[in-house]
């Protein structure tokens, strides 16, 4: 049972790093096809949001909805000054998002210096058995899952996330049927760097604040909402499950260098035997 | 405000006056010689500066210093710094600059061994001298190549015996970065740890991108260790040590570690996560020497604040000083020269008496066991005197070889 546990909590953390770092990628990439090369630094941005948030007194809870407000709207200027004269022109996005990385990092470095920022971790541990698991990352679990059906909610249940999914789907239909299409637009690049900047608070605790945390993670939040596929939630959700039960098990039961090829190793089968990604043969879904 | 041409001129040439003036001055006072050039080559920007920002002031207040008291030999020393911006490509380029077109007598800098390597053979071919200021993994064989810092026998020889006898740290567990900085080092524990009646459970590598450490932390947990040992390295592994105060906790088992402090990690993680690490060291602020007291008060002026100095600002200091012993032990600044007066050249600094061994160019110094307090800094536990560069010594004896250039891998 104890061992059960363990194996879970494991499995856990991973899927739940995967999601946190994938979902806001799977809005901007995987809805919109925005090959956004900065993703990794609207990570940093909501971590750096959230040390500041701390700093002035908010709690870490509260500091996680800071971020993601700062780095939603630092979204959206994103999007108003560069992507929105980019949209179905791949390179040049992926061009013009990498220099906003590389001046990110710069920008970054030069205000708060090169070292990393820390923000105290509010609990504490739970032992299970004999082996103590930390609370924070049980909590993490618990806000991945929440963060994921709270999109899963806004994209299916209301009126915007009707037009939203709408507008992915065909712009000018939209467009003809009235929408306000260049705001949808903007609202949901907004949106997913929205969700970006609170997955970045949330890794404070566990990763700290510096500015080149986003080259961590940009890899693995691609690998993930490609091998996804096209509909971009159920697509990460599943990718993560697998990625996160390869890696929480593998890197557990060997060490996380195996745990790492491994999870590489098995998003180059999943692309060779399914090339659409996960969802590539279903028709219809999120 | 507009400015014409008349006016644009008679600044220009005031301008132009002036700093000429000062330059004669400042040659006047030293007899118009010609400078003694030193080229430092570190990261002032990128990932690796972490490392290198304040060994570069360490570097550039050495040189001052010498400046203040006549210069060396009667000459001025002119320092000739360049950014290698965390790139090895940089490290090429510039060390061949500093050699043909800055005509420098010798060549500080290089953090990482993969800088040094190369820049090692950029020195030999310029027939230059080279003084890396970083801790590594010992073993390179090179006249033209001196280290200052610590070698893995110095620091594990005080700190292992000390964690396993003071602190019954008999049953070791260690995590290591995926280089070859981690991989020797952690050979190097697992063989000291062995001699000391100890056992080593496991050896784990983290290649330097690792953040999630919960599976090791309860790998570490199953394995019941009386202490973890911290080979970790740069930005991402940082992580480890949230982490493990999460979990485990430094309080219900013992932490130690070669590398921690070096990059100043203390004074950037709360003081639940810094307090009561243990590392073995030659030199951090809280010293009680006079000596290193009066260093960081130096140091902190110089700079204009208050910041943590730490072993790295001390190595940049410590590099320019004992080069500056050996020149004028040799009578000359030309490499060769001074090459050949090195053995036996010492330096009282900071952190003890430092002195480098001729048949290898690695320096001996103490090696202090320090604990990670609450305010950003370490307590002193206990000193060991003079430790030689004994892993080196065993497979380098460059009077023997004068020409060795190889970098030896102890048999552990």
């Amino acid at each position: 049972m104890e061992q059960v546990a363990i194996y879970a909590y494991q499995i856990g953390v991973s899927f739940s790093i995967f999601i946190l770092i994938s979902l806001g990628l799977a809005v901007i990439f995987g809805m919109m096809r925005v090959i956004n090369l900065a993703q990794g630094e609207f990570l940093m941005l909501g971590a750096y949001a959230c040390v500041l948030a701390t700093q002035a007194g908010l709690s870490l809870w509260l500091s996680m909805f800071v971020a993601a407000a700062v780095v939603g709207l630092f979204g959206i200027v994103v999007e108003r000054v560069i992507i929105r004269f980019l949209y179905g022109r791949i390179v040049d996005t992926l061009l013009a998002t990498w220099g906003l990385s590389l001046f990110l990092v710069g920008g970054i470095t030069t205000l708060f210096g090169p070292q990393s920022e820390s923000v105290v971790n509010p609990l504490g541990n739970v032992t299970v058995g004999d082996i103590a698991l930390s609370q924070y990352s049980l909590a993490m679990i618990a806000i991945a899952i929440a963060l994921l059906i709270g999109t899963y909610c806004l994209w299916r249940f209301t009126r915007f996330g009707l037009i939203v999914r709408g507008t992915m789907q065909n712009p000018d239909m939209a467009r003809g049927l009235g929408v306000n299409t260049d705001r949808v637009f903007m609202l949901t690049f907004g949106f997913g760097a929205a969700l970006t900047g609170f997955a970045g608070a949330v890794l404070v605790p566990i990763t700290g604040a510096a500015p080149p945390m986003g080259v961590f993670f940009i890899a693995k939040a691609f690998i993930t909402v490609i091998s996804g596929g096209h509909l971009p939630l159920i697509g990460t959700v599943s990718a993560s499950a697998i990625f996160g039960a390869i890696d929480g098990f593998v890197a557990f039961v060997s060490s996380s260098v195996v745990g790492e090829m491994s999870v590489l190793f098995v998003a180059i089968i999943l692309l060779r035997l399914l090339p659409m990604g996960i969802t590539g043969h279903l028709r219809r879904g999120l | 405000m507009t400015l014409n041409r008349r006016q644009f001129m008679r600044t220009a040439s005031g301008a132009l006056v002036y700093a000429s003036a000062a330059s004669v001055l400042r040659s006047a006072g030293l007899k118009g010689e010609e400078p003694i050039k030193v080229a430092n080559v570190l990261d002032q920007t990128g990932g690796l500066n972490i490392y290198s920002l304040k060994q570069i002031s360490g570097c550039a207040m050495g040189v001052e210093d010498l400046n203040k008291a006549g210069g060396l030999l009667g000459r001025p020393i002119e320092l000739l710094f360049y950014d290698s911006q965390s790139n090895n490509q940089f490290n090429s380029q510039y060390a061949t600059q500093a050699f043909v077109r800055g005509k420098a007598h010798v060549l500080q800098g290089g953090i990482t061994s993969s800088s040094r390597e190369v820049m090692r053979p950029i020195v030999r071919k310029f027939g230059g001298l080279f003084f890396y200021n970083s801790l590594y993994e010992g073993g390179v064989c090179d006249r033209r190549h001196v280290s200052t810092g610590m070698v893995p026998a110095q620091q594990l020889e005080a700190l292992v015996p000390y964690v396993m006898g003071e602190h019954g740290g008999k049953r070791g567990y260690i995590l290591a970065a995926d280089y070859n900085y981690g991989h020797i080092t952690a050979k190097w524990m697992q063989k000291i740890i062995r001699e000391n009646g100890g056992e080593d459970l496991a050896v784990e590598f983290f290649p330097l991108d690792v953040t999630n450490f919960a599976p090791v932390i309860s790998r570490i947990q199953a394995a019941k260790p009386d202490v973890v040992w911290s080979v970790l390295v740069g930005g991402a592994h940082m992580a480890f040590y949230r982490q493990y105060e999460a979990t485990i906790g430094k309080k219900n088992l013992m932490l130690a570690s070669t590398t921690y402090g070096v990059g100043r990690e203390q004074t950037e993680l709360s003081a639940d996560e810094a307090e009561g690490i243990l590392i073995g060291t030659s030199f951090v602020d809280d010293l009680p020497s006079p000596a290193a007291k009066s260093f960081v008060k130096k140091f902190q002026a110089w700079e204009g604040n208050s910041d943590y100095v730490g072993e790295y600002g001390e190595y940049g200091y410590r590099g320019i000083m004992l080069w500056a012993e050996a020149v004028r032990k040799a009578g000359s600044p030309e490499p060769d020269a001074v090459i050949a007066a090195l053995d036996g050249v010492q330096y009282d600094g900071a952190g003890g008496l430092y002195t480098i061994d001729g048949k290898t160019n690695h320096t001996t110094m103490d090696i202090h066991v320090v604990r990670g307090n609450r305010t950003g800094s370490f307590d002193l536990i206990k000193s060991f005197g003079q430790r030689p560069p004994k892993d080196t010594q065993l497979v380098c004896d460059l009077d023997k070889n004068p020409d060795d250039t190889t970098q030896y891998e102890p048999e552990v």
